[in-house]
């Protein structure tokens, strides 16, 4: 990498001092990145832009908002009629809580099919699994905030899921409640973590960021980049895609943020919480489903909620699960086949998590259920055995330029 | 194809998220019928001779057992009232102020600023003058329930005689759109039960529209100014997308 010539004067005198200009010139602008990248490579950085938002408006939300059980309802609904553009930041922080999920989920799921998570990325694709897991914390502390009937229920069950744990479970239930059932502790101990998490989520994100920049991001071929004809500078040619792919997703978030802003949430959150009245479903934001889903599915407590942890644990060991030495789906016929199977089935167990558990939906939750951990646990580790991958194209400009030359095969790949 | 394939996905994973997440409250998945609202849609704006209409509903039938405690009398003036008007509105309540210097609490005309008074001091009050039961807040009605503009007209329109074979409890009504069919609430609404000023003939329906479309407006307040905006964000970043997406393809025109 060549150190930046800066023209202007007094950023040289600072490089010179403190080299952030040269760290920015080398990690945004010249940052080699392959040339072949789709546009499913632009959910990470918009998944960062994403959470940008969220810490923006959640910032301005805790100005105006209290945490207390008496106030917070009634502040929530301050913010929303006298707060100036107040309905515009609750809207945006609530519907940007599920947007982070929608572009999370669709980057991990661009990970899964073109083998991110392999060698050498492995540490990587765990960070962004650890990212996953704080998200989910962060949500649901979030959504206890306004204190309405689904917060404080959903507080309930969700926290209660810790009882089932041998010896300290109740122990633990006591601390997340700071007393003897959901109440004002509980809503302040939320809200200081709820205040808290986003900055550790950027701090995970930040190490997946360098952990991305040691080998760079991987590409739709999933074969290495071999020399200056395989890469482009990330500036200008992947800052201006991602703003691109940015005014589409703005486009699609601002339409559900101005016109169907509560379309994502529970017609029961807009009743203050009241501890004597159950509401006739209790269901947690739509993020959480599957997972829901499993919990269900099982008819055991405790090896529910294991099932529901594990489902998330199993992400930690896929790069140990899958052997196959081919990363991109794109040449591996099988593994593209139970990957669309893999997608259909966490679909299905969202829409599963949403129904009431009785008859039908039971039965298909445990059928989804045992499918999810037989995708990872039985058929990666087997399929590397069986699958006869197609044979890799010799480097990423090859097919781009469209030259001759013949591909190589796979062992040549890994020799 | 690929950009394609990636707004379908998008498209999928939004749609499983709209769909799945609004569960029915009235689980026992009645189907209500729908109403055409001057303010549903992307363009909807409220009907400010509906809006007055509805707020005397409230005044005159709905706030003898319920409050309307997120509305104050200065938020009246978005339903078309000027200041002169506003300030009578308020006037016409005895609001509860204090402590004065003798730290006693005493009662004065109500101001703009005031809230609407509500009309029990407390829950329990409330429930010990309608039989055990609490009249809920109405302020964000809509929202709280599924569906809430055409669930509120079916409730207010759909007091029945129970279905032979059904027992109503002692002080329960049966409304075919109430889950479980046993509502407290009496019919609250009946033919010329209120005179509107405007010359509406005042039927039980046009009441129960005019009610709730009243309290769609206390529910979201903004929500006029949230659509506004909203077609200007819209078509603001269509343009600026559609210019990055000319700037991409310029600046990438070298690579292929």
């Amino acid at each position: 990498m060549s150190d930046p010539n800066f023209s202007n004067s007094v950023v040289r005198w600072i490089d010179h001092r403190l080299p952030v200009f040269t760290f920015m010139h080398h990690e945004m602008h010249e940052y080699p990145t392959p040339k072949n990248l789709n546009y499913w490579w632009n959910f990470g950085s918009l998944a960062g832009i994403v959470l940008v938002i969220l810490i923006v408006t959640g910032i301005v939300l805790a100005m105006h908002y209290t945490p207390h059980v008496d106030y917070a309802f009634q502040s929530v609904e301050r913010i929303m009629r006298d707060v100036n553009y107040g309905w515009l930041i609750r809207y945006i922080h609530a519907n940007g809580a599920s947007f982070f999920f929608i572009v999370v989920y669709i980057h991990i799921f661009r990970g899964m099919y073109y083998g991110s998570y392999k060698a050498p990325r492995e540490l990587l694709w765990i960070l962004g699994v650890v990212i996953l897991l704080l998200m989910m914390a962060t949500a649901f502390m979030g959504y206890v905030l306004p204190w309405g009937q689904m917060s404080f229920w959903g507080a309930t069950v969700i926290t209660n899921l810790f009882s089932v744990i041998p010896i300290v479970g109740d122990w633990i239930v006591t601390l997340l409640w700071g007393g003897f059932s959901v109440d004002n502790p509980t809503l302040n101990r939320f809200f200081s973590l709820h205040f808290l998490l986003p900055f550790v989520i950027v701090g995970v994100v930040v190490l997946h960021i360098v952990a991305l920049h040691r080998f760079g991001s991987n590409n739709p071929l999933g074969i290495d980049v071999r020399g200056k004809q395989d890469s482009i500078p990330f500036h200008p040619y992947y800052t201006i895609k991602d703003m691109f792919g940015l005014g589409v997703f703005l486009t699609i978030f601002a339409a559900v943020v101005f016109f169907l802003p509560n379309a994502m949430g529970h017609a029961d959150n807009y009743i203050p919480a009241n501890p004597l009245v159950t509401p006739a479903h209790i269901v947690p934001e739509w993020y959480f489903l599957p997972f829901y889903a499993i919990l269900r599915a099982i008819p055991d407590k405790l090896m529910g909620v294991l099932a529901m942890f594990a489902a998330i644990g199993v992400l930690f060991i896929l790069p140990w699960l899958d052997r196959s030495p081919i990363r991109s789906g794109t040449f591996r016929p099988l593994f593209k086949i139970f990957f669309w199977l893999l997608l259909a089935d966490c679909v299905m167990l969202t829409y599963l998590g949403g129904k009431p558990p009785e008859g039908v939906y039971v039965i298909l939750s445990r059928l989804g259920t045992l499918y999810y951990f037989f995708h990872f646990l039985i058929l990666l580790p087997g399929l590397s055995i069986f699958e006869t991958p197609k044979p890799l194209p010799r480097s990423i400009s090859q097919p781009v330029l469209g030259s001759g030359a013949g591909p190589v095969t796979a062992e040549k790949e890994n020799s | 194809m690929r950009a394609r394939g990636l707004i379908t996905a998008a498209a999928v994973i939004i749609a499983v998220g709209l769909t799945t997440s609004p569960v029915r409250a009235s689980g026992d998945g009645i189907e209500l019928p729908s109403q055409d609202w001057s303010f549903a849609g992307v363009f909807g704006t409220f009907d400010r001779g509906e809006l007055q209409r509805g707020f005397q509903v409230y005044k005159e039938v709905c706030s003898g057992c319920h409050s309307l405690n997120y509305i104050a009398f200065r938020n009246l003036a978005d339903l078309g009232f000027n200041e002169l008007e506003v300030k009578a509105i308020a006037a016409g309540y005895e609001v509860q102020d204090g402590p004065n210097k003798e730290g006693e609490m005493f009662n004065r005309p109500g101001l703009p600023a005031d809230r609407i008074p509500a009309p029990f001091p407390n829950d329990n009050a409330a429930r010990a003058s309608n039989g055990g039961a609490l009249p809920p807040d109405l302020s964000l009605m809509v929202d709280a329930r599924p569906d809430g503009a055409n669930y509120l007209y079916a409730l207010l329109t759909g007091y029945d005689d129970a279905p032979s074979g059904m027992t109503v409890a002692e002080g329960m009504n049966y409304n075919t759109y109430f889950p479980g069919h046993q509502v407290a609430m009496p019919p609250p609404l009946f033919d010329d039960g209120v005179e509107y000023a405007d010359g509406t003939k005042a039927t039980a329906a046009q009441q129960a529209r005019d009610i709730t479309a009243f309290l769609a407006w206390t529910t979201e307040p903004n929500m006029e100014a949230r659509k506004e905006m909203g077609v200007m964000a819209i078509l603001f970043l269509l343009i600026m997308t559609g210019l990055l997406y000319l700037s991409k393809r310029k600046i990438w025109a070298d690579v292929h």
